[in-house]
């Protein structure tokens, strides 16, 4: 019970300083003022046209696949396949499950390999590719090797520790209702958890700020109408012409 | 100045983009562009010499220009190193030095913001790449920093849109705050405050000049074109680049802005206050020359009296004009609505052909086998017309109305893809010659090829500075130098003077 209660507080912890965290940064990107207008052209003449073209940014990574198909790949591989396994995850944290969780469940499974494969993808690359291999910190590696050992110990526990996820269901729920339920103690569970709080923890201080940051990037979400509309914010608010 | 040897990047044969070449750290570190004297730092409001201090003062105007620029902050956040962006610097390409990757010569910034402002820097710099900004951290600033045309090619192909550009006009500002500018930039600048133009050329010298050019023009074809300066009650203001007034083959373009407007009816003049489209404030980042320098366009267009003001052949010039312009000195509201303000030399051209206002002989250029230079501030941050990309659309339009035969570059190396002279963003000095050959080798690979296969002669742009960067680096690759020509050149020719339109 001990274990149970430790992880409780871990996890709220994590929770709290994910949320609190993510939210600060949104709050200082959006609030950060953009002088002029900085488009990469061509661009979006509207509004509608700017999220047109951050959907494609962010489902299919256009400007990635122009750049490097090899990355392209192996990254959106393994975004899409964390999107369906965190989605398949759902299932721990609702009840009754949601139809359509329930029907993407299969999908799921095989998603945990595809994510594996596009993390060993990209890992690969910083070892075999000279320019990559230059440009990489311990950080990045560490980050790769934590994505990877969250994948690794979750097909633990599915395919090697066979732990009853009622347990692990009820536990959550307990969680989320503050109504603290025993947590099973078996070793992948323990790690699988371990590392998914170092992951929450780190989200909002590392590289990982990509996710919201990409949304306040003034070179892809302005629209080129500077000389339709004047725009002044920050050192170019006052600069209205005598 | 000190003979430097280098070898000249070698081009390979029917190949549209140059081999991807392994890193060879170092191969630049000797490359330091010449500083500024402490005068020409103090002329445009810096310190004439690296103060006291020094890095906690950098240090501190990091933060400021962070707080004020949502694009700097939130690119300094959302790098992955994915390594997109590695393979698609032309200077990268023609050096092979790893710190001219963009996101390396990102890192040399992003390093010390992550050592002084993140978390995880000032905690555990080493696992995070976190530097602090010292001596030798300098040195690579100002030698790296000064090996980018802030061309934005890597902003394209970055899944974030991070913008290199914006991060090496930080550091230059950061570095000119402490006292440590560039020759090439500062010196010019403070030629545009005091002079008007870059070139120095004062008034007079002016006049005489654009009185030459009447005659010589009129002594060609038995026309009297008019280049007009400070007329008031012109319809157009022409703000072009000053090298278009004596350089050649920009003078050949300035020549062709007068035959439009001769044979169009339209008057227009220049001005002797704002005889400079160019503002170098923008590759070094600072915010108050952006706008002093700006400022000037509007002072002379009151003064005058114009209802419009069109922007000669100038690539940065077209990005300040377009984008930065009616922030910083807007609103228009003094100009004639019915126009764009302001409005490309190559949009009120493409208007009159348009329009049928423009009668053009193609046959006159039949000798030319044209291919077009995309210049990187026009292709990637402005626009021409109403559509998105009309920037690519409009030139070749007009080439198309005015010669028979075009050919395009390599469709990885033309729009917005397109590769850099190897001259922008303040480079365009001797000093950095090295640099500008080896970074030109990647368009001068994609001419090569329509070289080969289309037996092209002709190399057009809209950009001062591709203008002379090719005039001077083409000779390198076994190229003519004078292949390289200004569009309203190939317009002027063709204008048939004296003929009714």
């Amino acid at each position: 019970m001990t274990l149970s209660v430790v992880f409780a507080i871990l996890f709220y912890a994590a929770t709290l300083l994910l949320v609190v965290g993510v939210a600060r940064k949104i709050a200082v990107y959006a609030r950060t003022p953009a002088p002029l207008k900085i488009p990469v052209t061509p661009a979006p003449l509207t509004r509608a046209g700017v999220v047109w073209r951050m959907t494609k940014e962010v489902t299919v990574f256009r400007s990635l696949f122009f750049s490097n198909k090899w990355i392209w790949l192996f990254g959106w591989m393994f975004h899409v396949a964390l999107a369906l396994v965190l989605a398949r995850h759902l299932r721990y944290f609702t009840e009754p499950v949601w139809g359509w969780v329930v029907l993407i469940q299969p999908f799921g499974k095989y998603a945990a390999f595809a994510m594996i494969t596009g993390l060993a993808g990209l890992w690969a690359r910083r070892f075999l590719v000279d320019r990559v291999r230059y440009i990489s910190s311990p950080s990045d590696h560490l980050m790769l090797a934590l994505l990877m050992a969250i994948a690794l110990s979750g097909l633990g526990i599915k395919y090697l520790s066979h732990t009853d996820i009622i347990d692990i269901k009820a536990y959550m729920l307990g969680l989320m209702y503050f109504d603290w339920q025993p947590l099973p103690a078996d070793g992948f569970v323990l790690l699988h958890f371990t590392l998914i709080i170092i992951l929450m923890v780190v989200f909002p201080i590392s590289k990982l700020l990509h996710a919201p940051g990409m949304f306040f990037a003034p070179t892809r979400t302005q629209v080129d109408n500077a000389r339709e509309v004047r725009h002044t914010a920050g050192w170019t608010a006052d600069s209205t012409a005598k | 100045m000190a003979k430097v040897t280098f070898d000249t990047p070698e081009l390979k044969p029917h190949q549209e983009t140059p081999d991807l070449p392994s890193v060879k750290p170092g191969t630049m570190q000797h490359l330091k562009t010449f500083p500024a004297k402490p005068i020409h730092n103090e002329n445009i409001g810096y310190p004439g010499e690296l103060v006291e201090d020094w890095q906690n003062k950098a240090v501190k105007r990091l933060g400021e220009l962070v707080d004020g620029s949502q694009a700097l902050r939130v690119f300094l956040d959302t790098c992955v190193k994915c390594g997109a962006c590695t393979d698609k610097c032309h200077y990268f390409l023609g050096t092979e030095d790893p710190l001219n990757m963009p996101v390396a010569r990102q890192d040399l910034l992003r390093s010390v913001y992550r050592r002084y402002y993140t978390f995880a820097g000032k905690h555990f710099p080493k696992l995070v790449g976190a530097k602090d900004f010292d001596k030798p951290m300098l040195d690579d600033w100002y030698n790296y920093f000064h090996q980018c045309s802030q061309c934005r090619r890597c902003s394209v192909f970055c899944p974030y849109g991070i913008d290199t550009a914006e991060i090496s006009m930080a550091a230059r500002e950061i570095m000119d705050s402490i006292g440590v500018g560039q020759k090439y930039c500062n010196e010019i600048l403070a030629k545009v405050h005091v002079i008007g133009n870059n070139l120095g050329l004062p008034e007079p010298a002016l006049v005489n000049t654009l009185e030459g050019l009447e005659e010589d023009v009129e002594e060609d074809t038995g026309v009297l074109v008019r280049f007009p300066v400070d007329q008031k009650g012109a319809d157009v203001l022409l703000i072009t680049p000053s090298a278009d007034f004596f350089a050649e083959p920009h003078i050949d373009g300035l020549i062709g802005y007068g035959k439009v407007f001769h044979q169009a009816g339209i008057s227009w003049t220049l001005s002797s206050h704002a005889s400079e489209a160019a503002n170098f404030s923008m590759f070094i980042g600072s915010s108050d020359n952006l706008k002093k320098t700006a400022m000037r366009i509007r002072e002379a267009a009151l003064e005058l009296g114009v209802k419009r003001i069109i922007v000669g052949e100038c690539g940065h010039a077209w990005r300040v004009a377009y984008s930065f312009w009616n922030t910083l000195i807007g609103p228009f509201d003094f100009l004639d609505p019915k126009y764009p303000a302001p409005q490309h030399i190559v949009e009120f051209t493409y208007d009159l052909i348009q329009r049928g206002a423009l009668k053009l002989d193609k046959e006159a250029n039949d000798h030319r086998r044209i291919t077009f230079h995309d210049s990187c501030n026009v292709a990637r941050a402005s626009r021409m017309g109403n559509i998105p990309g009309g920037q690519f659309i409009l030139p070749r339009e007009v080439i198309k109305a005015a010669a028979n035969h075009f050919f395009d570059m390599a469709p990885d190396t033309i729009h917005e893809k397109t590769f850099c002279c190897g001259g922008g963003g303040g480079l365009l000095t001797d000093d950095l010659m090295e640099l500008r050959v080896k970074g030109a080798m990647p368009r001068m690979q994609a001419l090569k090829q329509v070289v080969d296969e289309n037996d092209v002669n002709t190399l057009v742009a809209i950009c001062a500075i591709c203008k002379t960067q090719f005039a001077k680096t083409l000779p390198y690759y076994q190229f003519q130098g004078d292949m390289i020509t200004s569009l309203h050149e190939v317009v002027g020719d063709a204008i048939q003077l004296g003929t009714k339109n």
